[in-house]
């Protein structure tokens, strides 16, 4: 069957500039750069062009330039160019669209609808070059009240803590499995949160030996396919994290495809070398709120009480009721991933149509628990959505203890958010496992990368809470006093319970 | 609490500087209104005459095993409302209007104040104790009638004097001159967003406790939505009332170590505590941990008082001041030295507090209640 998809790319390239060095040919792994001998040129095939711009950063005279198809059909505001090549393309092979990453519509991000506060004259701001300000966050369930005693005027504390997770910085890398990535992407991320005092998660895929060694930074999951679990691997984790669901696929499971379950991967997840790598929807043993809870209890036996566990949920329109079920699990952390939760593999139309933002499922689980007083009963952390340290802000400012990020930290390593982490021939070395490619991530450089990044928004969280007159994070948590809503609707601005700015 | 009368702007909390002076007779003996009074004078500069308040101890010795509630009203239809209410709830001994004198004073209310004991019945009803009972009465009551009346004072054997004027004006126009305790706080006030209403003024009061407060909190969305999940509910919407309640919930209801308090209101950073011997760390770090909803962020700093006891504390980096002194049995404390020095020129002790830092006097027999 002919195709009849147009090229969604073109490449362009300067033939004066180019050299024929043919490193554009080498660094793409979709074949789209060729060299024609005949006639002693390099040539494109764009219909193969992701955009993902390796060739455009690795051509040493910068001939190369990608742009967006020029040719396209007549302009429609119903049948966009998105919607017609999705129909054809479903016409041609009969399948799921597959695509990587986060939903990429509009009007799905509100953070940058939240505008941040800061002191003039009747409060000094501080500032962070000369004053401390304070970022340390512990996760875990806090309980309501001390208990102290008195031993000969002396006092005593009664009180012993659940477990906690103590972060230098309120920010985690969210979970990436070994599979989805490679073994480099998850060292460079783990060595990165060390050096940050922070966290890892590794994802279901189970844990490579090799990074062992790194557990105190490492948040294990546990997931529906129940991959790469065993009592080693749940003792070696600092937290255990139960994946109930994912923002960019609320209701489905996950699929790594045969061929990308190599021999060392097929080790990690205890499964045969080839085989598809099958998550089911729900947890087969998870049907109900009640089920959840025996299953948090067995790991919390498992480990013998000494770590937090999490449960992760997408958010979904009772996210509330759901969260208010899951604090009372004994669970000790609550993860909501958003509708711009990131993925490695999912069908479009459900990244793209099933959940709701993380900004307004946050405002409603830490309105729901302080109502029904266990606010304090779980730490809250948010992932899907969070692009710079403005998003971190506003998360703790809407009742977030901590947040996740996976994309924002992918891009810090070169990920270019060109949507095909599916096809395992990521470029950029990121999201694939043939070793070849894989090679092209250097964990010492992508930690390096990762660390100043972590660093960098360090130093604007603390610039923003100085100006607030704030210097410790947990004055910021839940103060949405500090955030006023821009272009909001009434009902907008009351799920959030923010004021509009002016007010 | 707050409609357009009192508050046209719809402001969440206070945003102003004051300032603040209490002293107390560490013996517990009663001394009349003339040194407070001068010594809060002295810091004119400090308001605008559009605010101040007086918060005075020992006062009703012939009521103590009463609450003495002050209740200011906008109209007489609330004052019928409130009485309704209490009748319904307490025992109501003694009713009378506050007495009151001319005085340059702003748009004075009318102030009632009334000596009352909880019903017995109700309060096994509700299966409270005799303090909790008054606390969700007096927040009902404030929360319900949204500004038209206001309980500003319910503790036993003391009151709150407060309202729109400068601190000798409101002092005389209360005939301040006619009683006589053994603590007095006392607050100056240049208010920027509630100029004008006498409920604004300081200090606030429940049950015993009275605090005064000269700062801002940035950390007010943070803590109001902490309290209110232990059931405080700011109908006030100023910043001073979170740290009343921080101090009642704190102390009274979780009977922590006074000591401890600023350990969780303005405790020490990180690594500070990092540093501290094994069982300060872990007794340290699980306070930040249980209470890190309390931490009071801003510029501030509070006198705060209740029976027996005079506390002043200081926000973690100082951005505000207060001096404490001793001078035989008085204790002072004050947002400036030349206002202690006014009323008592030569002084045993002097010091400055510092950031996070908390200065108790302290009463050396039980008094009353």
């Amino acid at each position: 069957m002919r195709s009849y998809l147009l090229p969604e790319y073109v490449v362009r390239r300067d033939v004066k500039r180019c050299n024929k060095c043919k490193i554009c040919i080498e660094q793409c792994t979709y074949g789209v750069h060729y060299y024609d001998e005949k006639d002693d040129y390099v040539l494109s095939r764009d219909e193969n062009c992701v955009n993902c711009q390796r060739c455009v950063v690795f051509c040493p005279k910068r001939a190369i330039v990608i742009k967006k198809n020029p040719v396209s059909y007549r302009k429609n505001y119903h049948w966009t160019s998105e919607a017609i090549m999705a129909i054809k393309k479903q016409a041609e092979t009969g399948s799921a669209i597959l695509t990587g990453m986060g939903c990429d519509k509009p009007n799905l991000t509100y953070w940058d609808k939240l505008l941040l506060n800061a002191s003039q004259v009747t409060n000094p701001s501080i500032d962070p070059l000369r004053e401390p300000i304070e970022l340390r966050t512990y996760l875990g369930k806090k309980g309501k009240q001390v208990e102290l005693a008195s031993n000969g005027g002396d006092v005593v504390l009664e009180t012993e803590l659940a477990p906690q997770l103590q972060l230098e910085i309120p920010v985690m890398f969210a979970a990436m499995s070994y599979g989805a990535v490679n073994l480099n992407v998850q060292e460079a991320l783990v060595r990165a949160a060390v050096e940050c005092g922070t966290y890892f998660n590794c994802g279901e895929g189970g844990l490579h030996p090799s990074l062992y060694k790194y557990g105190d930074h490492i948040i294990v999951q546990v997931a529906s396919g129940r991959f790469g679990i065993h009592i080693e691997y749940l003792k070696v984790g600092a937290a255990i994290e139960i994946k109930i669901g994912q923002g960019a696929k609320p209701g489905i499971g996950g699929h790594l495809p045969g061929e990308k379950v190599s021999e060392e991967i097929a080790k990690m997840r205890m499964i045969p070398v080839g085989t598809d790598a099958l998550s089911p929807a729900p947890h087969h043993d998870i049907y109900s709120i009640e089920d959840l809870k025996q299953l948090v209890y067995a790991l919390k036996e498992a480990t013998e009480y000494i770590k937090p566990v999490a449960v992760k949920i997408a958010a979904v329109h009772n996210v509330a009721a759901i969260a208010s079920g899951i604090a009372r699990s004994g669970a000790d952390i609550i993860v909501i991933d958003g509708v711009r939760g990131s993925t490695g593999a999912a069908p479009k139309v459900i990244r793209d149509n099933v959940g709701i933002p993380v900004e307004f499922a946050l405002a409603v689980v830490d309105e729901r628990l302080r109502n029904e007083g266990i606010r304090n009963e779980v730490s809250i952390v948010v992932s899907g959505s969070i692009r710079n340290s403005a998003d971190v802000v506003k998360a703790i400012a809407l009742g977030a203890d901590a947040v996740y990020i996976g994309t924002a930290a992918l891009i810090a390593m070169g990920c270019t958010v060109c949507q095909r982490c599916y096809t395992g021939k990521c470029p950029w070395g990121i999201a694939t496992t043939n070793p070849r490619i894989s090679k092209r991530l250097n964990p010492e450089e992508a930690s390096r990368r990762l660390v100043n990044l972590l660093n960098a928004w360090s130093i604007e969280i603390k610039e923003m809470l100085g100006g607030m007159g704030i210097n410790a994070i947990e004055s910021l948590r839940g103060n949405r006093e500090q955030l006023r809503g821009i272009g909001l609707s009434e009902s907008e601005l009351k799920i959030l319970n923010v004021k509009p700015a002016g007010m | 609490m707050w409609n357009g009368a009192n508050n046209p702007y719809e402001y969440d909390k206070d945003t102003g500087a004051c300032a603040l002076f209490g002293m107390i007779n560490v013996e517990g003996k009663r001394f009349p209104s003339k040194d407070p009074v001068r010594a809060i004078s002295n810091m004119r500069e400090r308001g605008n005459g559009l605010g101040s308040g007086f918060a005075v101890y020992g006062i009703y010795p012939d009521y103590r095993e009463l609450y003495a509630f002050h209740v200011m009203y906008l109209n007489h239809q609330a004052k019928r409302d409130v009485e309704k209410v209490l009748e319904e709830n307490f025992r109501v001994v003694l009713s009378e209007e506050l007495p009151t004198k001319e005085a340059k004073v702003w748009n004075p209310p009318l102030i009632w104040r009334y000596f009352v004991e909880p019903l017995t019945s109700k309060m096994r009803e509700k299966n409270l104790t005799e303090d909790d009972y008054v606390v969700k009465n007096v927040m009902r009551i404030n929360t319900a009638e949204s500004g038209r009346a206001l309980i500003f004072s319910s503790g036993k054997n003391m009151g709150v004097f407060k309202g729109v004027g400068y601190p000798e004006e409101i002092a005389e126009y209360f005939c301040l001159e006619e009683y006589e305790g053994y603590m007095w706080i006392c607050h100056n006030r240049y208010p920027t967003n509630t100029p004008g209403w006498w409920g604004g003024a300081h200090p606030f009061n429940l049950l015993d406790w009275a605090v005064a407060h000269n700062g801002e909190l940035s950390s007010y969305g943070t803590n109001r939505r902490f309290l209110a999940t232990y059931g405080y509910e700011c109908t006030m919407q100023t910043d001073t009332e979170v740290l009343t309640y921080a101090f009642d919930l704190l102390v009274r209801r979780h009977e922590i170590p006074l000591e401890l308090v600023p350990k969780i209101l303005t405790p020490p950073f990180w690594n500070e505590i990092d540093c501290m011997p094994q069982r300060q760390r872990q007794l340290l770090t699980t306070l930040r941990q249980i209470y890190s909803g309390l931490l009071m962020n801003g510029p501030f700093s509070i006198i705060v008082a209740r029976h027996g006891q005079m506390i002043g504390l200081v926000d973690r980096i100082k951005l505000r001041p207060l001096t404490a002194a001793m001078k035989g049995n008085f204790f002072y404390l004050s947002s400036e030295e030349a206002a202690i020095r006014v009323v008592q020129p030569t002084l045993d002790k002097v010091w400055n507090l510092h950031g996070g830092e908390i200065a108790v006097g302290m009463v050396k027999v039980p008094v009353l209640v």
